[in-house]
């Protein structure tokens, strides 16, 4: 049963306003991820405060990193159950979790990032996991904020 | 939720070596006089799984926890030791 959408709107904001695209429905995960080509980010958000509260500030951190993915999206456990379902099947082979980051090249995953590498780390300590996948599969070059 | 009243490891995943000889692999969630309460986790019997320990702890690293229970209170003399699995 997904939490009431009120709760968890400020949870989503601090994803979305970052610039990265929140997928909701099948469909949207499907056009994604259905003949993916180059590097994208998913960041599977969720409520507990004990993973996702420094899941999200760590995320933020690291999108200001100058290595980026081609692209950077977030589902929500939680929240988009079906969207969420579906953007795990294409990882079956992976455990679900969440959060979790999955760092994905040319339709495989090339890294991913589980809850129990984030729950009781910093926010500094989650993002440095992540420029530092970044880095190793990445090839774009943001701008330097 | 932050939930810091149950205690500084509620909603770590850990590793518990249970004294039977199992190991418990999830989120401590709650201690009680009862036992471990613990959350979304695996449990590797060395008697019946295919992979031995290390090598079940290693695909969980890699593919994370192999969830068979959502929830499991593990009887309190069955509790050992405890550590972070991220340690």
């Amino acid at each position: 049963m997904p939490y009431h959408p009120m709760m968890i709107q400020p949870m989503r904001d601090e994803v979305t306003r970052l610039g990265v695209k929140e997928l909701t429905t099948v469909a949207e995960v499907d056009a994604v991820l259905g003949d993916h080509h180059g590097t994208a980010l998913i960041f599977v958000n969720s409520v507990c405060g004990c993973a996702a509260g420094m899941a999200r500030p760590a995320l933020a951190k690291a999108m200001q990193h100058a290595v980026m993915p081609d692209a950077s999206y977030t589902v929500f456990a939680g929240g988009d159950l079906d969207a969420t379902a579906r953007a795990r099947s294409y990882f079956s082979e992976y455990q679900p979790s969440s959060p979790c980051f999955m760092l994905i090249k040319d339709g495989e995953m090339a890294q991913m990032i589980h809850r129990h590498q984030i729950e009781g780390r910093s926010a500094d300590m989650v993002a440095a996991a992540l420029v530092a996948a970044f880095e190793a599969h990445c090839q774009k070059v943001g701008s330097e904020k | 939720m932050h939930h810091e009243h149950r205690g500084e490891l509620h909603g770590i995943t850990v590793v518990m070596t249970g004294t039977s000889g199992r190991t418990y692999l999830g989120r401590w969630h709650e201690q009680t006089p009862h036992g471990l309460q613990m959350r979304d986790l695996g449990v590797h019997d060395p008697a019946t799984s295919p992979h031995d320990l290390p090598t079940w702890l290693d695909r969980a690293r890699r593919f994370g926890v192999p969830v068979e229970h959502r929830m499991l209170v593990v009887p309190a003399d069955e509790v050992g030791e405890c550590v972070r699995f991220s340690e």
